[in-house]
C-alpha cells in the first residue's frame, strides 16, 4: 500500500479514462484496510481510487509500477477481486496513504461486480502500455519503477534513442515469441483435450480415469515445469500459494526486469516465466502483422515493418495465401 | 496415388508454397523443391510430365495443409493455466504452389540438369532423378566390369534384359537412356547405332 499517492483525482492532458467502478474495497496484501467503499477509475495511466463519502480522500498509482495482475473468482460471501503485484516503491515518490508496507501487492475487491469487465480493461492497458506514447505531466513521470544504470533520455535524441532501443529488444523478442507462442498453443491444447476427457468421466460417472490418463495429466503438468502441481487443495490457502509463485517468479523475472528498466509487459513476462520453466518446442506456430502487433504492444503499421525486417535478416519466412500474410519462423535455414 | 510415399517436413510447412523473397531463405526452398519433385518422380516412376499435370498434382498440392491458428487467453488462476481456442473448426487449408513459382522450380531443374523440355512451348518436359552423365557412367561401369567393351546392344536389352536385373538402369525409360548413352557418345565411350527394329549402342 505505500506505492499510492494522494491525487486530485483530475486526469492530466493526454492521459484518458477507460472504465470506472463503484464499490472498490482496497486490502494491503491480506489485510482489510480502512479504505473499504470506493469508486476505482482506469485511466491509460494510472489506476485511482476515491472514497465514496470522502471524494477528498483520492490516491493513485501508476500502471508502469504494476508487475502482474491475477483474477480472484468470488466465492459465498466472498467478491470477485483482483490482485495486483507492484514494484517497490521509488525513493523520491510523492507521499501517499501509507509510508511503508510489508506486502508488494494490493487486492482489489469488486463488491457491486464489475470485475471481469475490469480485469479485461486493466489487462488490455497493460498490454498496449499507452502511457510510454502519451507522455504526461512531470509529476506522474518521475513515479516508474527502479532504472538502475539506465540514461535518462530527454528530448528529440532522447525518443530516437528510447526506439532503437525498443527496436533492438522487439527483434530479439520477434522469435522468442513465436516459439513461447507455439510451445504453449500445442502444450495447451493437448492439456485441455487430456482434461475434458477426465471432466466427461467424472460427470457421467463413465468407468474410471485411467492410470495412463493420470500419467499423462501430470507429465504434461511436468513439462510445464509444474514438478509438484501446485494447486490451491496441495497449498492450502490461496495466500500460501500465492506467496509460493510470487518467490518463484521474482527468481526468474529480477534480472530480465533490470535489464528491461523494471518495466515488462503482461505478455513478456508471462513468455519468459514458461521458458524458464523449460518448455519443449514441439511446433512451431505464426503470426500476422495484426497478432503480433498485439502481442507486443504496437501499431499493425509498425509490426508489420518489425516481422518484414525480420524476414529480410533471415530470421523469419512468409505465408502468402488467400487465408492472408502470416509470418513464420524459418525453418529452411534452422532445420536440416 | 501417394503410395507410401514420405512427404518430406516442408510439405507440412505453409511458407514451402509461397515463393519466399529473401535470397537466401529463397535457395534452401528450392533446393528442397528440386529434391522433393526428383524422389516423388523417382517413386512413381514418372519420367515425362505435363506443367499442366504439375499443377494438379499432389506434388505442388497440399490439400491438407494446416495452418495453424487460435486465440490466445491468459486465464490466470492459482496455477495460471492457459487456454486455446481455435477461431473456427478445423483449420485445415491448401497448400498450393502458383503455376510462376511451379516455372522457377522446373527451371532450377533444368540448370542443374535434371529437366529437359520437351517442346519450344515448355507445357511438358523429361524429368531425370539421376543426370543423364551420372546414368551413362553407370551403365559404362557395368560394361567394363562385365567385360563387354566392343559388344553392342539394343537398347531394350540394356533397361530390360536378363543380365541387367541387377543394374540400377534397368527399367530406365528411353528417353533418359538415351541422353545417358548421347553423354557417353560424347566421351567417346559409345555410339548410338542403328539396328535391325530401332536403335542400339555400341560401348567402346
Amino acid at each position: 500500500m505505500d506505492r499510492f499517492v494522494w491525487t486530485s483525482g483530475l486526469l492530466e492532458i493526454n492521459e484518458t479514462l477507460v472504465i470506472q467502478q463503484r464499490g472498490v474495497r482496497i486490502y494491503d496484501g491480506e489485510e482489510k484496510i480502512k479504505f473499504d467503499a470506493g469508486t476505482l477509475l482506469l485511466s491509460t495511466h494510472r489506476l485511482i481510487w476515491r472514497d465514496q463519502k470522502n471524494h477528498e480522500c483520492c490516491m493513485a498509482i501508476l500502471l508502469s509500477q504494476i508487475v502482474f495482475i491475477e483474477e480472484q473468482a468470488a466465492g459465498i460471501g466472498k467478491s470477485a477481486k483482483i490482485v495486483v503485484h507492484l514494484h517497490p516503491a521509488p525513493p523520491n515518490k510523492e507521499p501517499g496513504p501509507f509510508q511503508s508496507s510489508k506486502n508488494s501487492y494490493i487486492k482489489l475487491s469488486f463488491k457491486e461486480h464489475g470485475q471481469i469487465e475490469f480485469y479485461r480493461r486493466l489487462s488490455e492497458e497493460m498490454t498496449q502500455r499507452r502511457w510510454e506514447n502519451m507522455p504526461v505531466s512531470q509529476s506522474l513521470q518521475t513515479n516508474r519503477g527502479p532504472q538502475p544504470g539506465r540514461i535518462r533520455a530527454v528530448g528529440i535524441v532522447g525518443i530516437e534513442r528510447k526506439l532503437e532501443e525498443k527496436r533492438k529488444e522487439t527483434d530479439k523478442n520477434i522469435s522468442e515469441a513465436f516459439e513461447d507462442l507455439s510451445k504453449l498453443m500445442i502444450k495447451a491444447k493437448e492439456m485441455v483435450e487430456l482434461s475434458k476427457s477426465i471432466a466427461n468421466k467424472i460427470k457421467d460417472k463413465q468407468g474410471d480415469i485411467t492410470e495412463d490418463e493420470t500419467i499423462r495429466f501430470k507429465s504434461y503438468l511436468l513439462s510445464m515445469g509444474i514438478a509438484n502441481p501446485v494447486t490451491r487443495e496441495t497449498y492450502g490457502s490461496g495466500t500460501q500459494y500465492h506467496m509460493q509463485l510470487a518467490k518463484q517468479l521474482a527468481g526468474i523475472l529480477q534480472v530480465p526486469l533490470e535489464e528491461r528498466g523494471g518495466i515488462m509487459s503482461l505478455t513478456e513476462v508471462y513468455c519468459l516465466v514458461n521458458r524458464a520453466r523449460g518448455m519443449e518446442v514441439s511446433e512451431k506456430g505464426s503470426l500476422t502483422s495484426e497478432e503480433f502487433a498485439k502481442l507486443v504492444g504496437m501499431s499493425v503499421l509498425l509490426a508489420k515493418e518489425r516481422l518484414l525486417l525480420a524476414e529480410k535478416m533471415g530470421h523469419l519466412c512468409r505465408d502468402d495465401s488467400v487465408e492472408g500474410l502470416r509470418f513464420y519462423p524459418n525453418l529452411f535455414m534452422t532445420q536440416s | 496415388m501417394a503410395m507410401s510415399f514420405e512427404w518430406p517436413w516442408q510439405y507440412r510447412f505453409p511458407p514451402f508454397f509461397t515463393l519466399q523473397p529473401n535470397v537466401d531463405t529463397r535457395q534452401k526452398q528450392l533446393a528442397a523443391w528440386c529434391s522433393l519433385v526428383l524422389s516423388f518422380c523417382r517413386l512413381h516412376k514418372q519420367s515425362s510430365m505435363t506443367v499442366m499435370e504439375a499443377q494438379e498434382s499432389p506434388l505442388f498440392n497440399n490439400v491438407k495443409l494446416q495452418r495453424s491458428k487460435g486465440h490466445l487467453f491468459l486465464l490466470p488462476d492459482s496455477s495460471l493455466k492457459y487456454l486455446w481456442r481455435k477461431a473456427e473448426g478445423r483449420q485445415q487449408t491448401e497448400g498450393k504452389l502458383p503455376v510462376e513459382s511451379i516455372q522457377i522450380v522446373l527451371e532450377e531443374l533444368r540448370k542443374k540438369g535434371n529437366l529437359e523440355w520437351l517442346d519450344k512451348s515448355k507445357s511438358s518436359f523429361l524429368i531425370m532423378w539421376r543426370r543423364p552423365e551420372e546414368w551413362g557412367k553407370l551403365i559404362y561401369q557395368w560394361v567394363s566390369r562385365s567385360g563387354q567393351n566392343n559388344s553392342v546392344f539394343t537398347l531394350y536389352e540394356l533397361t530390360n534384359g536378363e543380365d541387367t536385373e541387377d543394374e540400377e538402369f534397368h527399367g530406365l525409360d528411353e528417353a533418359t537412356l538415351l541422353r545417358a548413352l548421347q553423354a557417353l557418345q560424347q566421351e567417346h565411350k559409345a555410339e548410338i547405332i542403328t539396328v535391325s527394329d530401332g536403335r542400339g549402342v555400341k560401348f567402346f
